[in-house]
């Protein structure tokens, strides 16, 4: 189980808001966090990866505490069994799409089996200038599956490419997602991809949680909690 | 004419001490410059730019007082390593670095900001630490910069004149640099030797500068 509870203040442009979400999620299952731009989807994110320090709150996946605010701990990114895979995948200009993946590994048979899943291995001697954008998020996934984390964590991790990649390599993310069995969450402020990729739906705006649960109940949920809201 | 090749080898030795330590000297203050908000580094910044604005005598004149066996730098030397800094190779090692630090500072901290810090989150969440993150993937994305601050400080430091003379003095063999050679061989109209130094420094200088755009071109392609 990953449960968090994130505080942090948070600034967008010259507007000052407070990110407050917290939630429980089953192990092994595809999160999807939506919101508009700015409305705190990424550092929600950052917070996870243990880039980011909450304000107040916790962190705790499994028996493991990430982050505290009382007594306080907080365990770096390094400590965290953690994969990122970032918006625009922040792949290491030096090193070959091998290099990208051993440097998270350190295991040659690790990095040879990776590649294979994410359809790279006549790609492995490429550098990432020379590598189309797809090719460059299935690297970045590769890479963020190298330490077999229990979390990974994708950031807009398709918004980079035009539809017809994104369709298939959305598949590719349920495939792989479901081949390691990792828990992961996706951001994006698009409702169409995390319909289809994700489990699970928590809808974010301005720092707060607007809605959470199921995706194939995810709108009736809403629905229901907008009337509440109204009726209240 | 007789040319007389021993300040070459001495600005030759000089570049590169001053070169080699500003490296290992400037990287980490260059971090902290790249990568600090605090409002104190402008101060600290605006400090070790002052070489570059300064009149090379008057940086050299305060220099020599500090390095002088009276002086606070000269006195330590002397009483830990034995070491007299005025007059001999070592003082105007530490007028080099003194002068060309601005040249070496900038050129690192132009480049740590060229590394986009995507890639330092990237490696933290991949499990590794801030030192295996510096040398495995910074420095590796930074070679353009840290190849300026080599050429840069290199050439800087052989050309060097005014500074050498305040804490050198000209002994041959030991502190007299190119430049202050050049500036004896006019004195004394011996105008051959003047340019075939003077050419000489032209030379190395160009060829750096030139090795450092071409590399610098080809980086940028990628």
């Amino acid at each position: 189980m990953l449960y968090f509870d994130i505080k942090k203040r948070l600034r967008a442009g010259a507007k000052v808001f407070r990110l407050d979400a917290a939630f429980c999620l089953e192990e092994g299952s595809f999160l999807g966090i939506r919101g508009a731009s700015g409305s705190g989807k990424t550092t929600l994110l950052r917070c996870l990866a243990g880039l980011c320090r909450p304000d107040s709150g916790g962190i705790r996946l499994g028996e493991e505490l990430w982050y505290g605010s009382r007594p306080p701990v907080f365990l770096p990114p390094q400590r965290r069994s953690v994969g990122l895979v970032f918006q625009d995948y922040a792949l290491f200009p030096n090193m070959t799409v091998y290099g990208n993946v051993f440097y998270a590994t350190g295991d040659r048979k690790r990095t040879l089996e990776l590649l294979e899943l994410a359809r790279l291995t006549e790609l492995e001697r490429h550098f990432p200038h020379e590598l189309s954008g797809g090719q460059r998020q299935r690297t970045a996934l590769a890479r963020a599956l190298g330490r077999r984390p229990r979390l990974l964590l994708l950031d807009e991790p398709l918004s980079a490419l035009d539809e017809s990649l994104r369709y298939s390599l959305g598949d590719e993310l349920i495939r792989i997602q479901r081949e390691t069995g990792v828990t992961a969450i996706l951001v994006s402020h698009s409702r169409e991809e995390i319909s289809r990729l994700c489990t699970e739906v928590l809808e974010l705006a301005e720092g707060r949680i607007l809605g959470a649960g199921a995706e194939d109940r995810f709108e009736e949920l809403r629905a229901g909690s907008a009337a509440e809201a109204g009726s209240a | 004419m007789s040319l007389d090749l021993e300040p070459f080898l001495v600005s030759l030795r000089l570049g590169l001490w001053v070169t080699g330590l500003l490296l290992v000297i400037c990287f980490p203050l260059a971090w902290v410059f790249a990568r600090s908000r605090g409002r104190w580094v402008v101060w600290v910044e605006s400090t070790t730019s002052l070489p570059l604005v300064l009149s090379p005598t008057v940086l050299g004149f305060y220099l020599l007082i500090l390095l002088s066996p009276r002086g606070a730098i000269g006195r330590l030397f002397m009483s830990v390593f034995h070491l007299r800094l005025a007059f001999t190779f070592a003082g105007i090692v530490i007028g080099g670095c003194v002068a060309s630090l601005p040249f070496m500072l900038t050129a690192l901290k132009t480049g740590i900001q060229g590394v986009p810090t995507q890639l330092l989150d990237a490696s933290y969440t991949l499990g590794k630490g801030r030192l295996e993150t510096i040398l495995r993937v910074v420095v590796p994305n930074m070679r353009s910069g840290i190849a300026a601050g080599l050429v840069n400080t290199f050439a800087h430091t052989i050309g060097g004149f005014g500074v050498m003379l305040m804490v050198g003095g000209s002994l041959p063999g030991v502190t007299k640099v190119v430049s202050i050679a050049v500036y004896e061989r006019v004195e004394s109209l011996d105008f051959a030797s003047a340019h075939v130094y003077s050419a000489i420094l032209v030379g190395v200088s160009y060829i750096g500068v030139l090795l450092l755009n071409r590399l610098q071109r080809r980086e940028a392609r990628r």
